[in-house]
């Protein structure tokens, strides 16, 4: 009988991403309803400190490949990987991260072991035994329970929803070999061409400063700019703004563009249309700077300014500057 | 070169939808059906294509009786034929039914590329595109925003958190599109009426012989979780709104 909640870890150069202790702490939270163990594919290169923040975060058992055929990531070896290890251990449940990795990763094992996959949960729980998640649908104008029928029962979890918690696990690290045939790697990664500009991918800040069709024009974005690099923030745009060409496409936030799910999202000129709520909803907390007091964003905002963007913002900026010292 | 897109027919991006009493679906009264947008990228990759590499482009959709019309709308804009599957046995099929279907339908004629879309605007499931490369045991490079063919060896540019990867493969392969792979071309009304004439086959469930057992069941819809009341800041000056604003932020909402 399948047993077991394992996650897939996700590491960049041998240091584990955020979502890795946000997959392990609700592993652990499920596990522990079901009194079983919680276990964790880690795959990389150079993972030695690795493992054991895993078992920081509730992790009992790490299963552990490394080996240069995981660096950087593959779909054919981290796939084949996986599904080995599953075949031989029998988990009942499966979660991964909804990032760019855990999209691509999670749907191929879900053909490979052909299996129920929940993409982008916001929320997973126990009900009669089995795993009940909670995803979004038609661009999150309503939500789906959703359950899989067969085991290991697959979930990829939204980023920055669940929360991390430390609880300490057994922590028992088992290397394997993965005896990958070289002939099953199809895909190969030519090249990485890291983002010059250094500032933090939008689906991980935790705090976004972004600009819709009130910014008028990309100069408006320079306020914008000015509040982010005090506050630490990324900057985003609504979908308006990027076809417009005053921002690029990496920068938009909603259906088309990002799903984002910071601390603070600050929507500046942005009237709240139902497909750029879509990628922001799960904010934790949402001010709305826009002098339309009839603009739809301010029924999902926590705060609300109705004023023009370009007197206030320059002010907030002068306000958190002194407060953040 | 035998290239494939695989389209979906969606309600539109402004539809209001409307969870029915029960919560078993969505009242599709008066819905606007359209195309799925990030299948449009993929069917104007398949079209450019065709014109760089020569050859032919099918459309194979699933979906009900409605769904000829998406078909029918990328064949106006250039594609050869279709296959349209569809069968009441496969209404609300999870994605592995839906991979299992168009599976069966590309086993069974010549293919080099297929092109999907990197998830459909209604259940935002991103699997189907997946699911069918390890059906058909390729290799699949998924939510991409360029695209190179060059004999058999394929490259594309997939964007992650901080970065673009130039990934390599060789046909036969699938690749999800992401918005900025394209501008989609207008179908023209020449393009419509020739449409009209271009061969689709329609097969069903049995035809196919795929099983219909889901591995994934929607227990219910449910409304989305309610934020609670916001608040309007007060204030004579914006100097003092965003005076108020910085300390609450601070101070109640505890985020910067």
């Amino acid at each position: 009988m399948a047993k077991g909640v394992w996650i897939v870890a996700e590491q960049r150069d041998g240091v584990l991403r955020k979502i890795s202790f946000e997959l392990a702490s609700t592993a652990r939270k499920l596990a522990d309803q079901l009194g079983e163990e919680v276990g964790a594919v880690l795959l990389g290169c150079g993972l030695a400190n690795a493992a054991g923040d895993l078992a920081r975060y509730g992790v009992d058992k790490i299963y552990l490949g490394d080996n240069a055929v995981f660096e950087p990531y593959t779909t054919d070896a981290y796939a084949a990987a996986v599904a080995k290890l599953v075949r031989e251990k029998d988990p009942s449940i499966l979660l991964l991260g909804a990032s760019t990795q855990g999209k691509d990763l999670s749907s191929r094992l879900a053909g490979r072991l052909a299996t129920g996959l929940a993409t982008d949960c916001t929320e997973v729980r126990i009900a009669d035994g089995k795993m009940v998640a909670l995803r979004p649908i038609y661009a999150g104008k309503c939500y789906a329970e959703v359950v899989s029928t067969a085991t290991p029962q697959m979930a990829s979890l939204r980023p920055n929803v669940f929360p991390a918690v430390e609880k300490a696990g057994a922590g028992e690290v088992i290397a394997f070999d993965a005896a990958l045939d070289p002939a099953q790697l199809k895909t190969k990664v030519v090249e990485v061409q890291k983002d010059s500009s250094g500032k933090v991918d939008l689906t991980e800040a935790t705090i976004i400063v972004a600009g819709g069709r009130g910014m008028g024009g990309s100069e408006g974005y320079a306020i914008l700019e000015e509040l982010a690099g005090i506050l630490g923030a990324t900057v985003g745009a609504s979908r308006a703004a990027v076809d417009s060409g005053w921002r690029a496409q990496p920068d938009q936030v909603g259906q088309t563009g990002k799903v984002v799910s910071p601390n603070l999202y600050i929507a500046c000129g942005i009237s709240g249309a139902i497909q750029h709520l879509a990628g922001m909803s799960s904010s934790k907390v949402i001010v709305a700077i826009n002098k339309d007091s009839e603009a739809p964003i301010f029924a999902k905002a926590d705060y609300g300014v109705v004023e023009d963007l370009f007197k206030v913002v320059p002010e907030l900026a002068k306000e958190c500057k002194i407060l953040l010292g | 070169m035998n290239i494939i897109a695989c389209v979906k027919q969606v309600p539109d991006t402004e539809a209001q939808i409307r969870v029915k009493a029960d919560g078993s679906g969505i009242d599709e009264t008066g819905i606007k059906w359209v195309m799925n947008a990030y299948d449009e990228y993929g069917v104007e990759e398949a079209l450019r294509l065709k014109e760089k590499c020569g050859g032919e482009v099918t459309i194979v959709s699933l979906g009900p009786a409605r769904a000829m019309e998406s078909i029918r709308t990328a064949l106006a804009m250039g594609a050869d034929k279709g296959i349209h599957i569809t069968d009441p046995a496969l209404e609300g099929a999870d994605p592995y039914v839906t991979a299992s279907a168009l599976a069966a339908a590309i086993k069974a004629v010549p293919y080099d590329i297929i092109l999907c879309g990197q998830r459909a605007i209604d259940d935002d499931a991103g699997q189907v595109g997946s699911i069918l490369a390890e059906l058909l045991d390729i290799p699949q490079i998924t939510i991409i925003t360029k695209l190179e063919v060059e004999g058999a060896c394929v490259r594309a540019i997939r964007p992650i958190e901080g970065a673009q990867l130039l990934i390599e493969t060789s046909l036969p392969c699938l690749i999800t599109a992401q918005k900025g792979l394209n501008e989609p071309r207008y179908a023209s009304l020449p393009g419509i009426m020739k449409a009209k004439k271009k061969p689709v086959d329609v097969k069903d469930a049995a035809a196919l012989g795929v099983a219909l057992d889901k591995k994934l069941q929607v227990l219910r819809l449910v409304p989305p979780p309610a934020r609670s009341a916001g608040k309007i800041i007060a204030g004579d000056e914006p100097a003092a709104k965003a005076a108020a604003l910085a300390k609450l932020l601070r101070e109640e909402a505890k985020v910067i």
